[in-house]
């Protein structure tokens, strides 16, 4: 048998050292690359066209980044963001918690269906979904600190991509069911890709049960974080005490 | 033939007009050195294609180096005057979430109606990134729709374009730069090297461990390369077969499923997996580039955990 060169295995650790040392994130992924270049043998000619090879390759990531683009920008520019602040606060009884919850709903059934292309962080979270998540936020609790604040908008973008993770993989024609049928196939095991994609619905229903319940606490923490600053400075109670009574069942 | 090519044209001139707005603006600090990040990376798009890899590969290399000490600098966004916006709101009112809305739709009529359009020897659209093409159109389309609503001239939708690409920054280039070491990891055999190390090392007799290191081992892979796909073929072939399917019996179906998700789990939570987690902390402005990660990371451990009793109870 050959022996197996393990030295490559440095380009991972590269990777792990300089992400916890907190370097930036490109120089590590650079440095990254050469050094597991040059532990398998790789001559620095050979590396860049790789490099060069592999970067050519990829170039449909920063596509689906880089179209939405002009059209987002002018929306905000003529006040996509305000209208959509606008069109959330005027729903009764929407909080952060259960605005995320229907988007998760709705993006991991229709990401199921194959149409993962309705949603996604530069057309729908920051256009839409975070500013909409802040507007109700700041409704209930108009002093929101900035941490918190982040905190909600993070959350928002967490939700798209659960949604969209534990939804397109039940879909039949999904690139993850062909590349573990592939596989399997090549390995000598027949399997049937529907029941791939079925098999993935007992998980796909504990993400949403998960993220929704952790969704509902968020809504709670908001409310208890709120109180407490309301107590710290002494503010009229009524500004605590609103929030609370619209579902009052914990607090 | 509509294909990717359409589409690389497209973003290799957002780039190319970002880096000659830059230049101009003599306004912006470091002003060159960003022209020459966009501008490089324009030309990635637009002739990358008939350069040699070596070439290009030097490109890279420049492109994460200005990334990566901070060339890369932003200017003063000048938005609408405050009684301008009023204007705006009120003329526009809610049709302003139409352009933003036609992305996907055209997107999905796109894969529908004009997928199939054609015959064996040609098609609209390319088949085999049928998606991506009709996302493309659409975001052409929805373009025009946004000029048109807003009055605006598509030079102010480039200038837009830019403003958004410097509010992400260095984050623009990660996920390629992030796949692009991935395949560099498959090339230099980082694979075999994890497989013999799995083998070697993790002799798993009991099948609740057997299954729980399988789980684990799929979400901490993917973690480190930052993709479950390429997670899954060594994790899968060093514990996943000769364990799980051969020792104890499993399901593959089951098994291949539910492995699979247990490598989202480790998306969720990693870095390396750029284009969800350090990029929309960047599109959302936040201030701690890992906030996505940290409000995923729960929602990911519980789930890993049910994954191993669901793979536990489903797969025998």
């Amino acid at each position: 048998m050959d022996v197996v060169n393990l030295w490559p295995l440095l380009g991972i650790g590269v990777v792990m050292l300089g992400f916890l040392l907190k370097f930036n994130p490109v120089l590590v992924v650079l440095v990254a690359g050469i050094i597991t270049g040059l532990a398998a043998l790789m001559p620095i000619r050979e590396i860049l066209a790789q490099l060069g090879e592999g970067f050519l390759k990829t170039r449909t990531l920063p596509v689906i980044l880089l179209l939405p683009l002009a059209v987002i920008g002018l929306a905000e520019r003529h006040g996509l963001k305000q209208q959509a602040q606008n069109f959330i606060k005027n729903l009764k009884g929407a909080t952060v918690g259960r605005l995320l919850t229907v988007y998760l709903a709705a993006r991991e059934s229709t990401a199921a269906l194959g149409l993962t292309s309705l949603g996604g962080h530069p057309q729908m979270v920051r256009p839409l979904l975070a500013p909409m998540a802040e507007a109700l936020a700041e409704q209930r609790w108009p002093s929101i600190p900035e941490r918190i604040r982040e905190k909600v908008k993070a959350m928002a973008a967490a939700t798209d991509n659960i949604g969209l993770f534990f939804g397109e993989d039940i879909f039949v024609a999904f690139g993850a069911i062909v590349l573990m049928h592939t596989f399997l196939r090549e390995s000598g095991i027949e399997t049937d890709p529907l029941h791939i994609a079925l098999w993935g619905i007992p998980t796909a229903l504990c993400a949403f049960a998960i993220h929704a319940y952790r969704l509902r606490q968020m809504d709670l923490m908001l409310r208890r974080l709120q109180a407490q600053a309301a107590g710290v400075e002494g503010n009229s109670p009524t500004s605590a005490v609103a929030p609370a009574t619209t579902s009052g069942d914990q607090v | 033939m509509i294909s990717l090519s359409f589409l690389y044209i497209l973003v290799g001139l957002i780039l190319l007009w970002t880096a000659v707005l830059t230049l101009l603006n003599k306004d912006q600090p470091r002003r060159f050195a960003s022209a020459s990040f966009w501008g490089c990376y324009a030309l990635v798009f637009l002739i990358g294609d008939y350069l040699p890899h070596e070439v290009v590969g030097l490109m890279v290399v420049l492109l994460a180096l200005l990334a990566g000490f901070g060339a890369l600098s932003s200017a003063v966004p000048k938005m609408l005057a405050p009684e301008q916006l009023q204007q705006s709101l009120q003329r526009i009112g809610k049709k302003i979430f139409l352009p933003a809305l036609l992305i996907p739709i055209i997107t999905v009529v796109g894969v529908l109606v004009l997928g199939p359009v054609g015959n064996d020897s040609w098609r609209l659209l390319d088949p085999k990134n049928l998606t991506l093409v009709s996302l493309g159109l659409a975001c052409v389309v929805a373009f025009i729709a946004a000029c048109w609503l807003t009055r605006e001239s598509p030079v102010q939708g480039g200038i837009e374009a830019k403003r958004l690409l410097e509010a992400m920054g260095w984050a623009v280039l990660l996920p390629q730069l992030l796949a692009t070491l991935g395949l560099l990891f498959n090339n230099a055999g980082v694979g075999q090297a994890v497989a013999v190390l799995t083998e070697t090392y993790l002799a798993v007799d009991h099948k609740l461990i057997a299954v729980a290191t399988y789980a684990i081992a799929m979400a901490l892979f993917t973690m480190i390369m930052g993709n479950a796909f390429a997670a899954f073929p060594v994790i899968t072939a060093g514990i996943g077969i000769p364990v799980l399917i051969m020792q104890h019996g499993a399901n593959p179906a089951v098994m291949a499923a539910i492995g699979m998700f247990c490598g989202y789990c480790g998306t969720l939570m990693t870095p390396m997996a750029a284009n969800f987690n350090m990029v929309p902390a960047a599109l959302l402005e936040l201030k701690d580039q890992h906030a996505v990660i940290k409000a995923q990371t729960p929602t990911a451990v519980i789930l890993l955990i049910c994954n191993i009793f669901l793979l536990y109870f489903l797969a025998f």
